[in-house]
């Protein structure tokens, strides 16, 4: 297709898309994104399937990829003639038939579940979807699709300014896309927050008949989801991305480096993909040009250090996913010796909006060095959790309650960057959210995950998760990652389990810089973190456990005990039959006894006995 | 019958490439449910990498498994969002509930348990996944029932 062939089709797209407001057929989308249908999207589908089929009503149903909030999910959208698209949140398989109800045999629009509106202006009273309190403070470029198009429709991307981007790079030399993507002042978005121009120019200028473009989607870090929803829900946008970075580093294949734990997103890619070759944006001589590029899918096999660059490279050359050392950096010599760009999903994600709308309007985002915006999986013990996007240099107080709506218990905690990153504790909820103060304070931006504890969380039970997360997934090359970690981890678990001394927080600390420092990659070089953050800003947590053996939080296996309490038992027999080991005993209408030596402290009994109204709330967990 | 060993399949669909090993075992463990020693050698012959090797290369990926699977899948997350609402107490209760350990199979066979680093569901935490359905917003209670229906359906199915 030449670019007069493709702009045709785009026209004739947007005239489609245009259309559905006005469509006498209802649609009804729905939030499908892996986190859609783990809330039940599926059911809440074939619900409204049913409903539909036995009222002998006519509607399109289209499945969307995740809008966000997914507190709110499932979610669907119920968009009549000539109304704006509307939004109903939590809608489990039970709450279709009162929505479209109202909407099919009363001509209403129903309040039940209402979320908001997708209109611009106020709609009869109902409110605007991205008024709500979550979506509100967000800025959205990367996710400006997402929840919104039909993932699998190329012509809803087109419709929405796709592949513009990449057509104006086609008439740009590679060295004004370099210059572009220099004045937005966009950095890598995995982690590190490396410039992405200056690697591309390192790519650029090494002597080669080959050079070669990988989309960093090996979303490893545990509580972490934004490439894999933005995937999902705009595929197409990453592909663009590919085109556009392709374009200017001179590349001629591209790979997509993506976790195997995300088929939902590997089908999306693949019929993409499809849809691309079929119109000529994939493939040699695309629109009609003297670029040719392909890309090629390559599945992770589950290594967490197959993030970092070098060890991606080894994974796709099948080898053992082992970093080497660098220099050479892989825009100079990698993946078969050639040089070589990774870039995070994200960064590959934002860069048709850059060329699009042009590098000073991404740069008027974001602080002086960090710019532009930056999408988090704001999860834990939050109240609206999901996927958001946000200007850098918003703060982290603004994020987690402005956004987040705070936490339940008092807060805690907040870890940024995984488990490279750091535990920042109140004090720092006023820390603008940039590469450089969060790294300051011991954290790294990392790819975007925010886990936000609260007191019901026992911080050093925190560490030694990250710790134990690392100890498993270290490759094994350097000394003092494989051997490091595993020694942190034991005194983490002595100190969890109240058996350490003050000699071991030292120990901890100096074998934390040991690792630190003894490491080659970023895993070694950064895995001590959470347990150096949060033995600097949680000491008095740690001392509990180690003078007190007590763990304030309560979380602690080993210092914690379940007991019932008779006065209060009912005797309902159901802790009994909840217990998994057979630890509780006793009785029909009598205190049950729990037997500590075979308890295994799974909450079973606790959460029967507090949930179920017969049972008297009589079992308490003490530290 | 065809012959246990038989990756002929797989074959044609790639070019025989070291490059290829990775996705090769992919595919093998796609076919059989794990990675049968004798089409392991047959791989090493076709793509001229020693036996040792490719157990180097699949023993370091976390997705390759080297016994055969159980009827069904038992995943549960332990990715930070969920270790913190309480991945847990969910493995810990499912691991005395079918008596098995994470990477075993229960004695009849019938359940895999896997604990699984994030299943990038982490805004809806504790996740976890009964073959290729994912549950989310799970507690032990919720965890309990589902392992309850699972019998109850094999007691149907067993009729």
């Amino acid at each position: 297709m030449k670019p007069a062939a493709i702009e045709e089709r785009r026209r004739q797209a947007q005239a489609k898309w245009d259309a559905i407001r006005e469509s006498p057929v209802p649609y009804i989308y729905i939030g499908a994104g892996s986190c859609g249908l783990a809330a039940g999207a599926a059911d809440t589908q074939q619900a409204v399937e049913e409903y539909l089929s036995r009222h002998q009503f006519e509607a399109r149903i289209v499945p969307v990829g995740c809008i966000g909030p997914c507190y709110l999910e499932p979610l669907m959208d119920v968009q009549m003639p000539g109304r704006p698209r509307i939004s109903y949140s939590n809608i489990a398989a039970k709450d279709v038939e009162p929505v479209l109800q109202g909407f099919f045999e009363k001509g209403e629009i129903p309040k039940y579940h209402l979320a908001g509106h997708f209109g611009e202006s106020e709609f009869d009273g109902v409110p605007r979807f991205f008024d709500l309190p979550m979506l509100k403070p967000q800025v959205r470029i990367v996710l400006r699709n997402c929840g919104i198009i039909d993932p699998d429709d190329l012509d809803q991307y087109l419709a929405r300014d796709g592949y513009r981007g990449f057509e104006k790079c086609l008439t740009m030399s590679w060295q004004e896309v370099v210059d572009t993507v220099k004045r937005s002042g966009l950095r890598g978005r995995g982690g590190a927050g490396f410039p992405t121009w200056r690697k591309w120019a390192t790519c650029r200028e090494q002597q080669s008949d080959e050079r070669y473009l990988i989309c960093n989607a090996d979303e490893g870090d545990p509580g972490a989801f934004m490439n894999r929803s933005l995937i999902e829900g705009d595929p197409h946008a990453v592909l663009e991305g590919m085109l556009i970075a392709g374009y200017a580093i001179g590349a001629t294949h591209g790979y997509i480096y993506i976790r195997a734990e995300y088929p939902l997103a590997i089908k999306r890619l693949k019929k993409a993909m499809a849809q691309m070759r079929e119109v000529g944006l994939l493939g040699e001589k695309i629109l009609g040009s003297d670029f040719s590029f392909d890309i090629k899918i390559k599945e992770g096999a589950g290594a967490f250090v197959c993030g970092e660059e070098t060890a991606l490279i080894a994974s796709i050359e099948g080898k053992r996913g082992m970093p080497r050392t660098r220099p050479p950096f892989p825009a100079v010599a990698g993946l078969r010796g050639k040089p070589t760009i990774i870039n995070n999903t994200e960064t590959l994600g934002t860069l048709p909006n850059i060329i699009r709308n042009g590098a000073e309007w991404y740069a008027g985002y974001g602080t002086e060095t960090s710019k532009g915006t930056k999408t988090f999986s704001l999860v834990g013990k939050v109240r609206r959790t999901g996927l958001i996007e946000v200007p850098l240099g918003m703060t982290l107080r603004q994020v987690i309650y402005d956004i987040g709506g705070g936490t339940q218990k008092p807060f805690k905690a907040v870890q940024s960057g995984g488990p490279s990153g750091g535990c920042l504790s109140e004090e720092f909820l006023d820390l603008p959210i940039d590469y450089e103060h969060l790294a300051e304070a011991g954290a790294i931006m990392g790819s975007g995950g925010l886990i936000v504890v609260d007191a019901g969380t026992c911080i050093v039970d925190m560490a030694k998760y990250f710790m134990t997360f690392t100890q498993r997934e270290s490759c094994g090359k350097c000394v003092p990652c494989r051997v490091g970690t595993r020694h942190m981890v034991e005194i983490l678990e002595r100190v969890c389990d109240g058996k350490a001394d003050f000699s071991d927080l030292d120990k901890l600390e100096k074998l934390g810089r040991t690792v630190k420092n003894g490491s080659l990659c970023a895993l070694g070089s950064s895995a001590p973190n959470p347990a150096l953050t949060t033995l600097k800003y949680f000491r008095p947590e740690f001392i509990a456990h180690v003078k007190d053996h007590r763990c304030p939080a309560v979380t602690c296996k080993n210092l914690v005990v379940y007991r019932v309490i008779p006065s209060k038992c009912t005797g309902c027999q159901r802790c009994v039959k909840a217990c998994p080991t057979g630890a509780i005993s006793g009785p029909r209408s009598e205190p049950h006894n729990l037997d500590p030596t075979k308890c295994i402290k799974c909450r079973s009994c606790y959460e029967v006995c507090r949930f179920d109204a017969i049972a008297g709330d009589a079992i308490v967990i003490e530290s | 019958m065809i012959s246990r060993d038989d990756i002929s399949a797989i074959r044609h669909e790639f070019r025989g490439e070291r490059e290829d090993l990775i996705p090769v075992l992919q595919r093998l463990q796609e076919q059989d449910g794990y990675l049968r020693p004798d089409a392991i050698r047959s791989i090493s012959r076709w793509l001229k990498i020693s036996e040792n090797e490719i157990f180097g290369v699949a023993t370091f990926y976390a997705q390759f498994r080297f016994h055969p699977p159980g009827e069904h899948h038992i995943k549960i997350c332990l990715g930070t969002a969920c270790h913190v609402r309480g991945g847990q107490e969910i493995l810990a209760m499912t691991q005395a509930r079918l008596n098995v350990k994470p990477g075993e199979t229960t004695a009849d066979g019938k359940y895999d348990l896997e604990r699984v680093a994030c299943l990038g569901c982490c805004a809806l935490a504790p996740v976890v996944a009964f073959d290729d359905k994912f549950h989310s917003q799970m507690s032990v209670l919720k965890v309990q029932r589902l392992l309850e229906e699972g019998r109850s359906d094999q007691a149907t199915d067993s009729r």
